[in-house]
């Protein structure tokens, strides 16, 4: 984590826990730049360290947590990030405890790597498939009280209806959740062109055989796979080349791995007609 | 050692070369003979007058006789055995494919990634399987062996990647057509990430690959002395067109080489890395791809060539299915047929007769199952 970044959503996928935790860093560093709307933004100012630690401030405005043995300006290691961030939780729902919130379970467990695996070679760098660094709408000052019913007919500038939760979303909401999608389908670019990701065992990775996902069409399950003799969908096939050409141990359809791979299957056939049953 | 049970696979095959074998042998009479029993057979059965391809085939046969044959084996992408057999034993099945050709080719052309991420153990490994080729070999670069160490150790196995050489009246040249312009200093890459990325088929970050200005200025003195009539065969491991830009199924400079090669009556491109059937004409060169022993890349989305007839999607379940070897026949005019040696299916011709009409004449077959 570096000064610069004020603020950063931890992935859902790794975190279990919808909307996402902001990190805030010290006060010390300059203001965030000014959202398009005039109105201030509330600002969550985070108490300083006394030992030069980091602190971290959760997105609810309030609840703050200084991270012991971590320096301001540090990376967390994932460990300690999963720590800190439950910890933030934890302390949120002692404050909020008539919030109705469901209890999930920790971040998932990778895919159990078997005892003496060999080492397949680490992936390439990639390049960023859609993703656009600068001009996050994440970063560009949290959820505020712009979001939502009111701010619809305004921003699309005509007479909506109003009153109706389940529409009320603006411009801003769909960026995030693009945002979040593209994230998605990102993680499934990663496992698919790393072959210790997906499990192999070989140095084989899907990219390999399937260029920008190529002859993988998702569109044509389920199918009856004359090979399996029986009606597959598109995860028995991913499953199929894990456990065949990468020679890994096959993932379990809840599994993020599979389900990123999926969304990134898919993703690279936008616009392709569904054709289930296609040979 | 004889094997009295034979597999009914076993037995049709032998049956057919027997019966084409036969074929070849007929005299005129007996040919006739033949002739006149399959016509008298069809018309028994009430069909047309019979219009046989297999009278056509063996009167062309005759004509169209190769003046020599020589093989290839290509894009093995060798990982060290230790960490992946499946490539090792791969190569090892086209080594033995060469090696049991009968007759003999007058060479073997390896066409290039040879190795996976161009490792000295990779390479070794590759180039001491290939000591057990009978045939003289012919060495070509590719990407996977190149870009670790930018050539060092594979210069070092096989010397010079770009040579050219004379063999009965055909002048051959060998090209190293996977050089890229400079994406990693800038990014501060390691060799092995640079690797990694030209690795990367769909891998956006490295540059398009090139003959380069050097090289294009030795092919052009190579060929100054080379008389225009005479049948030029180029080798190069990217196909020396463009085809498809996001997955360097392309040369960036591939436009100056063709004009290098257009003074050439006839002009023969041979080029590995697309792991395909593919087969293109421009002008008076012809283009043949080479089929992969690891694993056959799909077609891409857009720029398939006209003249390419595509094979049949790859059975993924089948690890050498779609993959394989082959064979090109220099014929007497100098072009080249080009056999398609796939494994697990009947071999494909691709005929110098083919592309110089067009696609009117001689065509391969069609595909029944055609890429999604």
């Amino acid at each position: 984590m570096t000064l610069r970044m004020k603020l950063l959503v931890v992935p859902c996928a790794a975190l279990s826990f919808a909307g996402g935790v902001a990190l805030a860093t010290s006060p010390a560093t300059k203001p965030a730049p000014s959202p398009p709307a005039s109105a201030p933004l509330p600002k969550h100012v985070v108490p300083t360290s006394k030992d030069g630690n980091l602190v971290l401030g959760l997105c609810d405005g309030e609840t703050s947590l200084e991270v012991e043995g971590v320096k301001d300006g540090q990376k967390l290691t994932r460990e300690q990030a999963v720590r800190a961030t439950a910890k933030l939780m934890d302390d949120w729902r002692k404050k909020n405890p008539d919030a109705l919130w469901d209890d999930v379970p920790g971040p998932a467990l990778a895919q159990a790597t078997p005892p003496g695996a060999k080492k397949s070679p680490p992936p390439a760098p990639q390049p960023n498939p859609g993703s656009k660094p600068a001009g996050s709408p994440v970063q560009a000052g949290g959820v505020g009280a712009q979001t939502g019913a009111k701010a619809v007919p305004r921003q699309e500038q005509a007479n909506l209806q109003t009153g109706h939760t389940y529409g009320a979303f603006s411009e801003r909401d769909e960026k995030v959740w693009a945002e979040s999608t593209q994230a998605f389908v990102k993680e499934g670019h990663r496992v698919f062109h790393d072959a210790e990701a997906v499990g192999g065992t070989v140095g084989v990775s899907c990219d390999m055989c399937h260029p920008d996902a190529a002859n993988t069409h998702p569109e044509t399950y389920p199918k009856y796979q004359v090979q399996l003799g029986r009606v597959a969908l598109l995860r028995d096939m991913i499953n199929w080349c894990i456990e065949n050409p990468a020679r890994g141990k096959p993932l379990a359809d809840g599994d993020p791995k599979m389900r990123a791979m999926e969304a990134y299957i898919y993703a690279q056939r936008k616009g392709t007609k569904l054709e289930y049953g296609k040979h | 050692m004889a094997n009295k049970f034979q597999s009914i696979e076993t037995k049709h095959y032998a049956e057919r070369e027997a019966f084409f074998e036969g074929l070849k042998k007929l005299d005129r009479r007996a040919f006739l003979r033949v002739a006149g029993i399959s016509a008298g057979i069809v018309a028994g059965m009430g069909k047309l007058t019979p219009n046989s391809f297999q009278l056509v085939n063996v009167a062309d046969a005759e004509g169209q006789k190769p003046k020599f044959s020589f093989a290839y084996i290509s894009d093995t992408h060798l990982y060290e055995n230790k960490l992946n057999d499946r490539f090792v034993r791969a190569i090892l099945k086209a080594v033995d494919d060469v090696n049991a050709l009968d007759p003999q080719p007058d060479f073997v052309l390896f066409g290039g990634d040879l190795a996976q991420l161009g490792t000295a153990g990779e390479l070794k490994l590759g180039a001491q399987i290939l000591k057990s080729v009978k045939a003289p070999l012919k060495m070509m670069v590719g990407e996977h062996d190149w870009f670790l160490d930018m050539g060092e150790q594979w210069r070092d196995l096989f010397g010079k990647p770009n040579y050219s050489f004379d063999h009965k009246g055909v002048h051959f040249v060998v090209l190293n057509s996977i050089l890229e312009k400079d994406f990693w200093t800038e990014r501060k890459l390691t060799p092995m990430e640079r690797m990694k990325i030209v690795a990367g088929l769909d891998n956006g970050i490295q540059s398009r690959f090139e003959v380069g200005g050097e090289q294009r200025q030795w092919l052009q003195q190579d060929l100054a002395k080379v008389a225009k009539n005479t049948p030029l065969i180029v080798f190069s491991h990217s196909p020396l067109y463009k085809y498809y830009k996001p997955w360097n199924f392309w040369t960036d400079d591939a436009d100056e080489v063709q004009a290098i090669l257009k003074p050439y009556e006839k002009v023969t491109v041979i080029h590995g890395h697309t792991h395909q059937l593919l087969s293109n004409r421009i002008g008076n060169i012809q283009f043949h791809g080479m089929l992969s022993t690891a694993w056959p890349w799909p077609y891409a989305p857009e720029g398939l060539p006209a003249l390419t007839v595509p094979m049949n999607r790859a059975d993924p379940f089948s690890q050498f299915d779609g993959c394989g070897n082959g064979r090109m026949d220099v014929l007497e005019s100098g072009l080249v047929d080009k056999v398609y040696n796939l494994w697990e299916r009947d071999p494909i011709t691709v005929r110098a007769s083919f592309l110089g009409s067009n696609g009117k004449q001689s065509a391969p077959p069609k595909p029944k199952l055609p890429t999604y």
